[in-house]
């Protein structure tokens, strides 16, 4: 059952009990809905941006723990991150939960976001992981008002 | 008449229960005896996909290593024999439906194309602009898809019949959407989410005093009950074989020969045709009118495996163990601190739907997995069904002759170790 505290870990379930950053923006520069059709894991996400800088961030919605402290833990490490500075947490993010690098040779830059690390042992659990990533970088990309699927 | 079993109450089933050996019968199901994750499994996901018994499997295997051939075309020896066994296997089906003829059984890939052909073949010349299908709310997305798209290129119109908080059909709702305009009543015996058991004899009684005719979804019904498509009198009724123990990729559309006869073929191509030439061509007789293409031999010949394997189980026991599964397993689930049944009508069958306080069904999913427990998390296809009851999903437990008391032990032992991690 190791697997499963790998996980699940206290810092992903305290984000999916507590998800900080959760509201509502009444008048974000960007906001776009990350959506998995097949499981129903439904966000919207919304940014405030200054110049480059991604000056505040929230979201709402609903869906597993795991989305949902992805979400929660993404909004709180790119507030006041440059766009370069998101994009980049963005693949290494992607490269974490797939396996395809060790967590422990960046452990500086992904701080908490190492947690999610467990998710690699869970294939079919990585897409719950990276939708909120798939959404800001569709909303950092440039697309506004769209949505974006983890599925087809 | 004997009362079905289905609608006996607990005490009279408990009476009337012989004794179904379930330990037997594992025997007969490879896979059942393997482990995941280090444990043994425990398959509750048999409203998704049951598993094979070992006579499905040698049957295919005995096909493919001395039997394979084409049907309907060669004059050779190994084509004959396959022909013959892709013919038995219809007759097969027509017995264990009660069919009057073959011609009245159209092999399809399963249930979803058995409703696409339906759709297509009776919508091009049934419905015009304003006519109305009747579907209802608990149809799996194969129930309803098909009739969306037909009903949008000929404008008519979808109608559903609404359902109580329990998640049954609201009959005087459905006597009252009946009208001229109906052309056709297509609806499931058994919800797939839910496990309702619609009162489908009624439905089709009550169509019928308006000449409707009624398609029956019987995918989650025909591993569970007996069904005489001659006693229901419906008009069509579909399945498909991976979910009665038998291949993927194989299933049944039945059809009253008088409404099969004047619908028109839904694929072109080989074997649905008597004589092709540029000017005309001649379409071949039932049931080959609707059979385009060189069919799923192997899994024609491995559904009527499962189907020998299945009616030569003690039917009336099968029943009792498997409705004493489901009393078991709700009355030991609904003690767990936080969990909701979802789908609570009078009459249900084999499936178990749930959810527990704030923890989404994929991570209860995910969790039971680690104890070998194979459940579906989500909205099953049936996303109507889930808006409906303003849930976004469902974890859901369905249940097989082949289960037993003990994998409902280890299920509820592992729903509550999700508790335990959720905290």
């Amino acid at each position: 059952m190791n697997e499963i505290r790998e996980l699940y870990q206290e810092v992903i379930l305290d984000h999916n009990k507590q998800p900080r950053n959760f509201r509502v923006m009444e008048t974000p520069d960007s906001s776009l809905e990350g959506f998995n059709p097949l499981c129903g894991d439904h966000y919207t996400f919304y940014l405030k941006f200054d110049g480059d800088t991604i000056s505040d961030v929230s979201f709402q919605g609903s869906g597993c723990a795991i989305s949902k402290a992805s979400a929660s833990m993404m909004s709180s490490i790119i507030k006041g991150k440059s766009k370069a500075e998101a994009g980049h947490l963005f693949q290494l993010f992607l490269d974490i939960v797939t396996g395809k690098i060790d967590p422990m040779e960046h452990l500086d830059e992904l701080d908490k976001l190492a947690a999610f690390a467990g998710v690699s042992e869970f294939p079919m659990r990585v897409k719950c992981a990276t939708l909120p990533w798939h959404t800001l970088h569709g909303a950092i990309g440039g697309s506004t008002e769209a949505s974006v699927s983890t599925e087809g | 008449m004997r009362k079905p079993i289905l609608e006996l109450t607990q005490s009279e089933l408990l009476t009337a229960d012989p004794v179904f050996d379930a330990q037997r019968v594992r025997k007969d199901f490879p896979i059942l005896s393997s482990f995941v994750k280090q444990q043994p499994l425990v398959y509750l996901d048999n409203a998704a996909t049951t598993q094979k018994p070992v006579h499905v499997i040698d049957a295919i295997r005995m096909y493919y290593s001395s039997q394979n051939s084409n049907v309907h075309r060669g004059v050779h020896y190994l084509s004959q024999l396959a022909t013959e066994q892709y013919e038995a296997a219809r007759e097969t089906v027509r017995e264990f439906l009660n069919a009057e003829s073959t011609r009245e059984i159209i092999f399809t890939r399963g249930t979803t194309e058995g409703i696409n052909l339906l759709a297509r073949s009776f919508g091009r010349n049934h419905l015009k602009p304003g006519d109305e299908v009747l579907i209802s709310t608990i149809e799996h997305h194969s129930n309803i898809v098909p009739w969306q798209m037909i009903c949008d290129e000929k404008g008519a119109i979808l109608k559903v019949i609404p359902i109580n908080d329990a998640g049954e059909l609201l009959m005087d709702e459905f006597e009252k959407l009946l009208s001229e305009r109906t052309k056709l009543v297509s609806v499931t015996h058994i919800s797939n989410a839910l496990g309702t058991v619609n009162p489908i004899r009624d439905i089709i009684r009550k169509a019928h005093t308006k000449n409707i005719p009624v398609l029956i979804d019987a995918a989650q019904s025909i591993q569970h009950v007996p069904i005489d498509v001659r006693e229901l009198d419906c008009e069509f009724l579909v399945f498909s074989g991976h979910k009665l123990y038998g291949p993927t990729g194989i299933g049944v559309l039945y059809g009253k020969a008088e409404w099969l006869e004047i619908l028109p073929p839904y694929q072109g191509g080989g074997d649905m045709i008597l004589s092709v030439a540029f000017e005309k061509t001649t379409y071949n007789d039932l049931p080959y009118k609707f059979e385009a293409g060189t069919p799923n031999i192997a899994g024609a010949i491995g559904l009527a495996a499962a189907i020998d394997y299945f009616t030569a189980l003690d039917m009336d026991a099968l029943i009792a163990h498997e409705a004493n599964l489901l009393t078991y397993a709700t009355r030991r689930i609904s003690t767990i601190p936080g969990l909701t049944l979802i789908g609570t009508a009078k009459q249900k069958a084999s499936i178990l739907s749930f959810t527990l306080c704030a923890v989404h069904p994929h991570d209860i999913g995910t969790i039971l997995d680690q104890y070998g427990v194979a459940i579906r998390a989500g909205h099953h296809c049936a996303q109507p069904t889930m808006q409906r009851l303003g849930i976004p999903a469902t974890a859901r437990a369905s249940f097989s002759f082949y289960n037993t008391k003990q994998d409902v032990d280890v299920l509820v032992n592992a729903v509550e170790h999700v508790l335990e991690v959720f905290g």
